[in-house]
C-alpha cells in the first residue's frame, strides 16, 4: 500500500494573531462588523510596521472601547469630536500616525462640523468611518445614514424622507471638497469585500505616512442586534439594501501622482 | 525683560502664554477677545508654534484636548457664549486629567447678551460649568500686567495638577491698554509628563480616557482621586491681595476689574474716616475661605460688602466663609454696566451706620 505523504508536509503559518491587536475578548455582539474591521486595521498597522507610531482616536458609540483592543496608544474623544481631537493631536505629533475611528452617529450627525472642516483643511490623518445605518450603543436609534423605510427605535414606522430627510452619503459629500486625497467606500459583508477594505485602509494610512493629506475610508458594516436580524441575514442586508444606496467606489485617489 | 511696554490685555496675555512655552493655540472669533486669535495668528508662526482657527468653540476645545494628549502646552480663548460651548470639553479635560489653559474674557449675558465687560460667569467658572463632579482652577487678574504674569502660573498650575485652568477676565481687561513689564519664564520644577500619547515606542501602550464603566466603583475611584487633588489645590493654591485690611471694620470683597473701582472707594471712604478694607481674591477657585473666615471672626469687623459686575455670584462663597457671623451686603452692576464709585460709597456709608 502506497503511503499518503500529504499529511506529513510541513505546516506553514498562513495566519497569526496581529501583533498590534490584544489577545482579549471584544465586547461586540456576534455578527457585528467592528471585530472584522479592528482585525484588518491591526493587520495594516503590523504590515506597515507602525504600531509604535500610531495613536488611535476613539469615538463615542459602540467602538468607544477600541483603545482597549490595540497594543497602540489610544485616546477618547467627546461624542462627534474625534476629528477635532485628531486635528489637535496630529498638529502636535506631525510624525506620528493618527487613525480616527468613528461611527455614523458620531461622524455624520453630532460631529458634522468637525468632520467636514477637518476634511476641508486636508488634515493629514486617516478616518475610518463605520456606517451601519443605526446607533448601536444606545440601543438602535435612527442614524443620519439609516435607510428610507428602515425601522429603528426612533423611526418605528420606518425612516420617512419628509420627516428626517434622505440618508447622508458622506463620501459623495466629501468629493465636493479639495482637502481629501483619498475617499473610498467599501464593505465588510463578505470575504471578498473584507480584503478590499483592508487594501483601502492600508492605502489610506500609507498616504498619511507620505504626508499627502486627509484619507477617508467608509465601511458598510453589520449590526445584527439592532437590525433584529441574524448574522448571515445582516450581511445579506448590507449587500441587498445598503450597497445599492451607498455604492462601493473609489471616489478619489490622488495619492499616486494625480489620478481622480 | 525689564522693559516697560504699553500693551492691550488681550495681547499681553498672548505674550505671557508664549513666554510660558505655549506653542499651540486653537480658537474661534468672538468679541471682546478677538485680539487674542489675531495676535496668536501673527505670533505663533514666528515662534514655531501652531495657530489654527477652529470651526467653532467646540472644535477649539477638542483640538486643545488633542494637543494636550501629546503633552504640549496648549490654550484657547473665548468669551462667555463661546465658553458655554466649551463646557463639555472642559469636563473631559478635568476627567482625563489633561492640562490646558482656557481664557474667558467675559461679556454680558445671559444668551447673546452684549459685548460689554461683565463678571456673570463666576458660577460657570467656579462651580464647574460642565457636567460631573469636577473643579477648575480659576485665576482672576485685575490688571494687564497681572494678566500677563498669571499666564505663566496658569500653565504651571495646569501641569502641576494635570487640570484645566481658567483665566477669567472681562471685556474691559481684555480691551484695556496699560503699562507692563512682561513676565520671566518660570523656574518651577514640574512633574514629568509620563502620561502622554506619542506612540508607544519603547514602552507599554497608554490610553487617555474618561469613560469608566467597569468594574463597579471604577468611576468613583477616579472621582475620589480628583477630590484628593482638589483638596491639595485648595490647601496650597489660594491667592489673594489685601488693601487697608488690618484695622478695617468693613471688608469689601471684590475681584478683577470691579476690585479696582472698589479700591478707589476704599480710599474715598478712608478720607471720610470710615475704616474700610479690600480683599481681592486672585484665585476664585480655590477661594480664600480660610482668610475670610478669620476676618469674620475679628471683633472689629462690622460686616462685608461683596462687589461684583453681576447680580451676586461670588457673594455665595463669601457667605459660606463668613458662615453667619457677620452680615454680608451686596453692591453690583451687571450686563456691561460698571460699578459706580458714588453708589458704592453710599453703600459703605449705609453699612457703617
Amino acid at each position: 500500500m502506497k503511503a499518503d505523504t500529504a499529511n506529513t508536509k510541513p505546516l506553514k503559518a498562513v495566519y497569526t494573531h496581529p501583533e498590534s491587536l490584544k489577545k482579549t475578548r471584544m465586547h461586540y455582539c456576534p455578527g457585528c462588523g467592528h471585530g472584522i474591521i479592528h482585525k484588518i486595521l491591526a493587520q495594516c498597522i503590523d504590515e506597515l510596521s507602525i504600531r509604535e507610531e500610531t495613536v488611535i482616536v476613539a469615538p463615542v458609540g459602540c467602538s468607544v472601547l477600541i483603545y482597549n483592543y490595540y497594543n497602540c496608544d489610544g485616546a477618547e474623544s467627546a461624542h462627534g469630536r474625534a476629528q477635532a481631537v485628531s486635528t489637535g493631536l496630529k498638529r502636535a505629533l506631525p510624525d506620528n500616525i493618527i487613525v480616527c475611528y468613528q461611527g455614523d452617529g458620531d461622524l455624520a450627525a453630532i460631529g458634522t462640523a468637525e468632520s467636514l472642516h477637518a476634511a476641508n483643511r486636508g488634515e493629514n490623518f486617516t478616518v475610518i468611518f463605520v456606517n451601519n445605518a443605526i446607533y448601536g450603543m444606545t440601543g438602535g436609534q435612527m442614524a443620519p445614514t439609516t435607510l428610507i423605510g428602515q425601522r429603528t427605535k426612533t423611526s418605528p414606522y420606518g425612516r420617512d424622507k419628509g420627516n428626517s430627510g434622505m440618508p447622508l452619503k458622506w463620501c459623495e459629500l466629501l468629493t465636493e471638497l479639495e482637502g481629501p486625497v483619498y475617499i473610498e467606500r467599501t464593505s465588510v459583508h463578505d470575504a471578498k469585500h473584507v480584503i478590499r477594505t483592508k487594501k483601502a485602509i492600508k492605502k489610506a494610512i500609507e498616504y498619511q505616512r507620505k504626508g499627502l493629506g486627509y484619507s477617508f475610508v467608509e465601511i458598510l458594516s453589520m449590526c445584527p442586534t439592532n437590525w433584529g436580524l441574524a448574522s448571515l441575514q445582516s450581511a445579506e442586508w448590507v449587500k441587498e439594501s445598503m450597497v445599492p444606496y451607498y455604492p462601493l467606489n473609489v471616489f478619489r485617489d490622488r495619492g499616486n501622482g494625480g489620478g481622480k | 525683560m525689564s522693559e516697560r511696554l504699553l500693551m492691550r490685555g488681550n495681547e499681553a496675555l498672548c505674550e505671557g502664554a508664549i513666554i510660558a512655552g505655549c506653542r499651540y493655540y486653537f480658537g474661534y472669533p468672538i468679541t471682546p477677545q478677538n485680539e487674542v486669535p489675531a495676535y496668536m495668528a501673527m505670533r505663533m508662526p514666528e515662534v514655531g508654534g501652531v495657530f489654527l482657527q477652529a470651526e467653532s468653540e467646540i472644535g477649539s476645545i477638542n483640538m486643545v484636548w488633542g494637543a494636550s494628549l501629546a503633552g504640549k502646552r496648549v490654550m484657547t480663548s473665548s468669551s462667555s457664549p463661546g465658553i458655554s460651548l466649551m463646557q463639555e470639553g472642559i469636563s473631559y479635560l478635568a476627567a482625563g486629567e489633561l492640562p490646558a489653559v482656557i481664557v474667558n474674557m467675559m461679556r454680558g449675558g445671559p444668551g447673546l447678551g452684549n459685548i460689554a465687560p461683565a463678571q456673570s460667569d463666576y458660577f460657570q467658572s467656579v462651580k464647574g460649568g460642565g457636567h460631573g463632579d469636577y473643579r477648575t482652577i480659576v485665576l482672576a487678574p485685575a490688571s494687564v500686567e497681572e494678566l500677563a504674569h498669571l499666564m505663566i502660573d496658569a500653565f504651571d498650575l495646569a501641569d502641576m495638577y494635570r487640570t484645566p485652568v481658567i483665566m477669567l477676565g472681562d471685556g474691559a481687561l481684555g480691551q484695556m491698554t496699560e503699562a507692563l513689564t512682561l513676565p520671566e519664564p518660570s523656574e518651577r520644577k514640574l512633574p514629568p509628563k509620563d502620561y502622554i500619547l506619542d506612540g508607544c515606542k519603547g514602552r507599554k501602550e497608554r490610553t487617555i480616557k474618561s469613560l469608566r464603566l467597569s468594574p463597579q466603583g471604577a468611576l468613583e475611584e477616579l472621582n475620589l482621586k480628583l477630590k484628593a487633588k482638589y483638596d491639595e489645590i485648595t490647601e496650597k493654591e489660594q491667592r489673594y491681595e489685601t488693601y487697608e485690611i488690618e484695622d478695617a471694620e468693613i471688608i469689601i470683597v471684590s475681584f478683577g476689574m470691579a476690585s479696582r473701582i472698589a479700591r478707589v472707594c476704599v480710599m474715598q471712604a478712608r478720607e471720610k474716616g470710615i475704616k474700610v478694607g479690600l480683599l481681592r481674591p486672585i484665585a476664585l477657585w480655590p477661594f480664600p475661605e480660610g482668610y475670610i473666615s478669620e476676618l469674620a471672626s475679628r471683633d472689629n469687623v462690622k460686616g462685608f460688602i461683596d462687589v461684583e459686575m453681576n447680580l451676586g455670584q461670588m457673594i455665595e462663597d463669601v457667605r459660606l466663609a463668613v458662615n453667619g457671623r457677620k452680615e454680608v451686603f451686596f453692591y453690583g452692576r451687571t450686563a456691561g454696566m460698571l460699578p459706580e464709585e458714588d453708589e458704592l460709597l453710599q453703600k459703605i456709608v449705609e453699612v457703617n451706620g
